[in-house]
């Protein structure tokens, strides 16, 4: 992960205003990134009767081939609108007059995605990068084999006979561990468990060879002993395909041993960033320790846990102001000098580490002090 | 721009469709006029012959409602169907073919001449003319015409018809009928000779001066025995008329053809001017009105009046295609006597002077669709009837007369009034509405009636049945009444001799048993002449209504299409009021 | 790599064929019970019910002059005499072996299937009954098919479209069209395409006949019938339509790269067939008893209009056969509809 900053790109740009052309790029005339995945300033706003949902708000950051990326947030935060938006999902299939507002750049493999032509990212999806979603179960389609499933996603990039793509499909299946493949392939999804069926999804999503994999909450909707397999299965497979993958999880456990980088979300926006050992070690934002904390530990009681996050998750529309976390924040009321509780605090590289950010008002030796003396001894 | 006018302007033309449509009145439409041609006037054929021809050739189209009961001619009992059965069915003596009330005469068909009576009024001869053949060509002899006749003491397969012959050849029913015939030619039947193949003599039990009015009825007609089909003759009956059946499906269509064994020659009756009768049977009245009035069908074979919508369009546009016929129907309401109070005659009195005719007339269709207001029984096509009028009814235009029916219940007893149940028949069109016309007009003065709807098929065992209408209670039902013959005896005697009461079945609803109107009856049937029955009916008819056991309000009429195309149409009041369907041609 | 998992219970595969087989004739066997029943029933509401209320269906026959040897003629011949169970079991046992109608010398041999015999018509009610059917055969799959069409691309359109002016003109069409009835229309159209404008002629003729008739006698019949239920098929299918747009397999089939026509061809009308053809195989169970309001209307002589005339004329024996008849297309579609199901859906097993 390399500091955004750094490339010149403004952190925070103004807000898209309502109306804005769905799919404009907000930063035009930015050089093309170097790295394999680059998305800028991403805003993701849905019209409802309410008002405009922003689900997310200037959103930024890079990721190499090889690499892994977890975005983390309790449910709302935007972590899933975001992949969607990188998938492109918010526009395909948007019928009636309600459409995503979507603002930004995402550059994948040098070329820029949301200002592209529709149908030259529906035919990245799938090849260049895919998706595997929370529950296999909905995620699939119940009407079709596991086979015919796969073998559609295949023959949708490549022109191979039935036969060929079918014999790809039980070598991926075989390959993701599902026992009897060959026969496998003319199951149902109903007729598998929780955890073969986020296999054979898993199967579907890399039978491209897709160099950027999306895992959306891989393994919520399975048993524990389930999700340790699966996390397994795709460490493995990363190894192997060498791809670049996301994973977005409210459950900073499951990233723990993945991720080499984490970016953590909150309303819409990143609070704090950086390589994965910074971030669990020397996390800077009240709202990462809060996550920290509710963390399940199998060496620790649960009647110890503190710092839950207290309270509910913000607004989109009336995202509150200043920092989008202060009504939650145990501690708002440290003093920030010549700060006003409305000034919305900027991502800023954390001292003494060069790919560490952190958007918080509090002085970083407050962080660190009050991180080493009240937080990480109750964890 | 022009296109978008023009898209505009369609768009108009087809909403006014619409509104057309749903008016149903068609002033919009205007085409529909020339294409069905212009009628020969209103009430052409009331007023005599309209369209006179004698041009052969075309197809008469019929459409109805309802199928017929039955083609078997001892089967059949709607009016319609002996109309109809003319065309291929006949009898010794038939109805003359003429205009209104000219048509109740009897005329010879297949005799030579009107009987020749004997013995007192008890035996009744004919010649049989030459040149009748049935459609193989055969020819039609007086043992085809016993037999016949005969099919009717066979009950339970040759159910349904008029059982009058039976009644006044056999009273006591000692023949089994032809299929429990032991005899060799099933010719057992004593009261029917047949000396030859020409001559035919019946001997009645009793004198009967309206036997011939039996005879003409379609259970008159001959059937060959070779060809009798038992109850299955329906579907096909063998023709001794002019036409003969190619097809029937009941409840869809029926076609007849030429007979060409048939001879002119040998037929004064019938003109037979189509080459093809077609009925068609459609079960939606709207879709009937509309298809006459547009041309796809000459007569509504029942002739049971048009739709509103129909009737407004017709009187409207096309008011020389109509015709106001009199059916011979009346309207009434029976009191019965054995149930209290109408057992008072003051109390029926009351009933008939509390009544608003007008109202019932309106609710029945009003003058014109529903028929004249009667002051008494007797239909005008009937030999004795007048314009008899104790109650004043006509003179007061039909509108009640609340201060003699509040005197009328004083005498009664009941000056306060009375509660009564009324019957009407829920299925019939406009009868319980009728009721609660009446149930209206007598709260004025009193007499609070409860309506009570009743099926028509179940009303020959309730209000048929004596015992039902008194354990109920049930004093007054609204009913009609249409004579199976046109006399005295055809209309009356089954509503008003005391004899005639039944435990079910009964027409006598009243239970009327005076012994002076029993033997009024007595002496019009030994009577031979109709103009002298026609005297004794009248003196009947008259002593009736003194009694107040029946309240007839209307004498029927109906809304009828005649197509433009129809030739030598006439209504005949021995077919109340029908056009005779024989005698019609096409253009 | 991860551990492999062992193999999920068997119990879950799909059922195999005899399964199948036990399942088909459990419910075959319970169509015949059914059957029994509704005859049963049919039985005891046209002849013990009119004998509680003091009416006698011999009547009903006997014409004008109902004299009371001619009432018991008749009463024989209806075997009304019989006891309730012994008439059913003479009617049961004439559907398969047919029976006689003996009436004195006058005997009716009325063939297996014997429905019965009507009296009115003196013909037996099974050659009424196959007469009637092709009609209500031709009416049904005509409209079925025209509905099926209008109503499920209405609804896909529709549900596409949501929100917009199209889909809002739809829906209102569609709700006037399940409101207003068929008589309404009907006749409507009877007004406008046959007599104003004289486009059709309506008088049915059969297919085997004059095939060009046959088309013209249905076509407004056919719109009329379709109209009505494609309104249904429309809200329907929009409905469906929207609920499955939002499952996670279409965006999964989406995250594919399939092409939106393919996601919505495929994936997204797979899903929304299922309801349409429940409702599809009951609607055409209950049309193929008989059209009434359109047969009526039209005056197609279908099984319908053969109950309505059976009913005006009180023709027990034809009431009884179009009842069974009816009850049998609408138990017969509900177990084709149940074993379709099984094999539309792959999740759902018999038994």
């Amino acid at each position: 992960m390399t500091d955004l900053n750094k490339s010149g790109t403004p952190e925070t740009g103004a807000v898209a205003a309502p109306g804005t052309a769905v799919g404009e790029v907000a930063a035009a005339g930015s050089p093309a990134p170097t790295a394999f995945l680059e998305v800028r300033d991403l805003r993701v706003h849905f019209p409802t009767d309410d008002g405009l949902v922003k689900s997310v708000d200037g959103l930024s950051f890079r990721l190499e081939k090889g690499r892994t990326l977890g975005i983390v947030g309790e449910s709302g935060s935007g972590k899933s609108v975001t992949s969607l938006g990188i998938m492109g999902l918010h526009t395909a299939g948007q019928y009636g007059r309600r459409k995503a507002r979507i603002s930004g750049e995402i550059w994948l493999n040098g070329q820029e995605l949301l200002g592209a032509d529709p149908d030259e990212v529906r035919k990245l999806r799938g090849r260049e990068m895919s998706m595997i979603f929370q529950d296999p179960l909905s995620a699939l389609h119940p009407y079709y084999t596991i086979g015919k499933q796969i073998v559609e996603a295949y023959r949708v990039h490549h022109e191979v006979t039935k036969d060929v793509a079918r014999k790809r499909a039980i070598e991926l299946l075989d390959r993701v561990g599902i026992p009897q493949p060959d026969k496998r392939v003319d199951s149902y999804p109903h007729e598998f468990s929780g955890g073969m069926r986020q296999r054979a999804m898993i199967a579907m999503s890399l039978v491209n060879n897709p160099e950027l994999l999306i895992a959306d909450e891989p393994t919520t909707a399975l048993d524990v002993t389930v999700q340790a397999q699966i996390l397994d299965l795709i460490r493995d497979l990363q190894k192997e395909f060498g791809s670049a993958v996301i994973i977005i999880t409210h459950d900073l456990g499951v990233v723990a041993e993945l991720a080499d980088d984490l970016l953590v979300m909150y309303g819409g926006r990143c609070v704090e960033r950086g390589p994965a050992e910074k971030v669990f070690y020397e996390p800077q934002h009240p709202y990462t320790w809060g996550l920290l904390g509710s963390m399940p530990r199998i060496d620790r009681d649960q009647t110890d846990r503190l710092i839950p996050v207290k309270g509910s998750p913000p607004s989109l529309i009336n995202v509150p102001s200043g920092c989008a976390f202060h009504p939650r924040c145990p501690y708002a009321d440290v003093p920030r000098d010549g700060i006003t509780r409305t000034e919305r605090p900027e991502l800023v590289q954390v001292a003494g580490s060069e790919e560490h950010f952190s958007a918080c008002h509090m002085a970083q030796e407050d962080r660190t002090r009050i991180w080493t003396e009240e937080i990480a001894p109750k964890l | 721009m022009k296109p978008l006018r023009s898209s505009r302007s369609r768009r108009v033309v087809g909403a006014a469709a619409v509104v057309c449509a749903l008016l149903a009145t068609g002033a919009c439409g205007g085409g529909s006029d020339e294409e069905s041609g212009s009628g020969a006037g209103f009430n052409a054929a009331m007023k005599g012959v309209a369209n006179k021809s004698s041009k052969k050739g075309g197809t008469l189209k019929f459409v109805n409602k309802q199928d017929f009961d039955s083609l078997d001619p001892q089967r059949q009992y709607y009016g319609f169907a002996w109309d109809f059965s003319r065309f291929y069915a006949r009898q010794l003596i038939t109805y003359a073919p003429k205009p209104g009330n000219a048509s109740n005469e009897l005329v010879p068909d297949l005799a030579t001449s009107t009987a020749k009576i004997s013995n007192g009024g008890k035996t009744y001869k004919y010649t049989l003319r030459d040149g009748i053949t049935w459609e193989d060509g055969s020819a039609i002899t007086s043992k085809d015409i016993k037999y016949g006749i005969e099919r009717i003491w066979a009950k339970d397969v040759v159910s349904g018809g008029p059982s009058y012959l039976r009644q006044a050849l056999d009273p006591k029913g000692e023949y089994p009928g032809p299929y429990k015939d032991k005899s060799k030619d099933k010719l057992g039947l004593k009261a029917i000779e047949t000396p030859d193949d020409k001559t035919i003599v019946f001997n009645l039990a009793n004198p009967n001066g309206d036997f011939e009015q039996m005879l003409a009825m379609p259970t008159g007609s001959p059937v060959k025995a070779s060809k009798d089909t038992g109850a299955k003759y329906t579907n096909r009956p063998f023709s001794s008329g002019p036409y003969k059946f190619t097809s029937y499906s009941p409840g869809k269509s029926a076609a007849l053809v030429r007979n060409p064994k048939w001879d002119r020659k040998s037929d004064p009756i019938r003109a037979a001017l189509p080459d093809k009768v077609t009925v068609t049977f459609n079960s939606n009245l709207e879709v009937i009105d509309k298809g006459l009035i547009k041309g796809d069908y000459d007569v509504f074979l029942s002739a049971t009046g048009m739709t509103q919508s129909g009737r407004t369009t017709a009187l409207k546009q096309h008011k020389g295609n109509v015709d106001n016929i009199e059916t011979s129907f009346v309207r009434y309401v029976d009191m019965a006597t054995k149930v209290k109070p109408f057992d008072n005659i003051h109390c029926r009195k009351a009933v008939i002077y509390g009544a608003d005719y007008k109202q019932l007339q309106t609710t029945r269709g009003g003058p014109q669709a529903g028929g004249e207001i009667a002051p008494n029984m007797l239909p005008k096509s009937i030999k004795g009837a007048d314009n008899y009028d104790p109650y004043g009814i006509l003179k007061r235009g039909g509108k009640p007369d609340p201060a003699k029916a509040k005197d009328e219940l004083k005498q009664c007893g009941k000056p306060g009034g009375f509660s009564a149940n009324i019957v009407a028949r829920n299925d019939q069109p406009n009868e319980v509405e009728a009721a609660e016309a009446l149930q209206e007009s007598l709260s004025k003065v009193g007499i609070k009636l409860e309506v009570e709807p009743i099926e028509g098929a179940s009303s020959a065992s309730i209000t048929g049945s004596p015992s039902v209408m008194k354990k109920r209670n049930y004093g007054l039902s609204m009913t009609g009444w249409g004579p199976d013959f046109p006399t005295g005896q055809g209309f009356s005697q089954p509503l008003i001799d005391g004899r005639f009461i039944e435990q079910t079945g009964n027409y006598n609803v009243s239970e009327t048993n005076d012994p002076e109107i029993n033997k009024f009856f007595d002496e019009a049937l030994k009577e031979t002449d109709p103009a002298q029955a026609g005297e004794i009916y009248k003196q009947m008819n008259h002593k009736v209504t003194d009694l107040a056991v029946q309240m007839p309000f209307l004498y029927e009429k109906n809304i009828t299409w005649r197509s433009s195309r129809l030739t030598n149409a006439y209504t005949a009041a021995a077919y109340n009021g029908r056009y005779d369907y024989v005698s019609l041609g096409v253009k | 790599m991860a551990v492999r998992e062992p193999p999920p219970g068997g119990a879950r595969t799909a059922a195999g064929p005899r399964t199948v087989l036990a399942y088909v004739i459990r419910r075959l066997f319970a169509v015949v019970m059914m059957l029994l029943v509704v005859t049963l029933t049919t039985f005891a509401i046209f002849f013990v019910i009119p004998k509680w209320a003091g009416s006698d269906p011999a009547l009903l026959f006997v014409g004008k002059q109902a004299d009371p040897e001619a009432i018991e003629g008749i009463r024989k011949k209806l075997e009304l005499g019989d006891p309730l169970l012994l008439q059913f079991w003479h009617f049961v046992e004439g559907l398969f072996v047919g029976r006689d109608y003996a009436n004195g010398s006058d005997v009716t041999h009325c063939p297996a299937p014997c429905f019965g015999y009507s009296f009115r018509t003196e013909q037996a009610v099974w050659p009424q009954l196959t007469d009637a059917m092709p009609v209500t055969l031709s009416l049904a799959a005509g409209a079925c098919l025209l509905w099926v069409v209008g109503g499920v691309a209405t609804g896909v359109v529709s549900a596409l479209r949501r929100g917009t002016l199209w889909d809002r003109s739809a829906m209102t069409v569609a709700l006037a069209g399940v409101s207003l009835p068929i008589y309404f229309t009907g006749l409507l159209s009877l007004a406008i395409f046959s007599y104003q404008l004289k486009w059709v002629d309506v008088d049915y003729k059969g297919l085997g006949d004059n095939p060009g008739m046959w088309f013209e006698s249905l076509i407004l019949p056919w719109i009329t019938l379709a109209f009505l239920y494609a309104a249904m098929y429309a809200r329907l299918t929009r409905a469906t339509m929207l609920e499955i747009m939002g499952e996670d397999y279409i965006r999964t089939a989406r995250a594919k790269g399939l092409r939106e026509r393919v996601v919505i061809g495929r994936h997204a009308m797979r899903s929304t067939w299922t309801p349409i053809l429940t409702l599809l195989g009951l609607d055409l169970g209950a049309l193929l008893g008989g059209a009434v309001l359109t047969e009526t209307t039209y005056n197609l002589p279908g099984l319908g209009r053969l109950a309505v005339n059976a009913i005006s004329d009180k023709d027990l024996p034809v009431i009884l056969g179009v009842t069974l008849i009816a009850a049998l297309c609408i138990v017969v579609a509900n177990l084709v509809v149940d074993l379709l199901y099984a094999v539309i859906d792959p999740r759902v097993r018999l038994g």
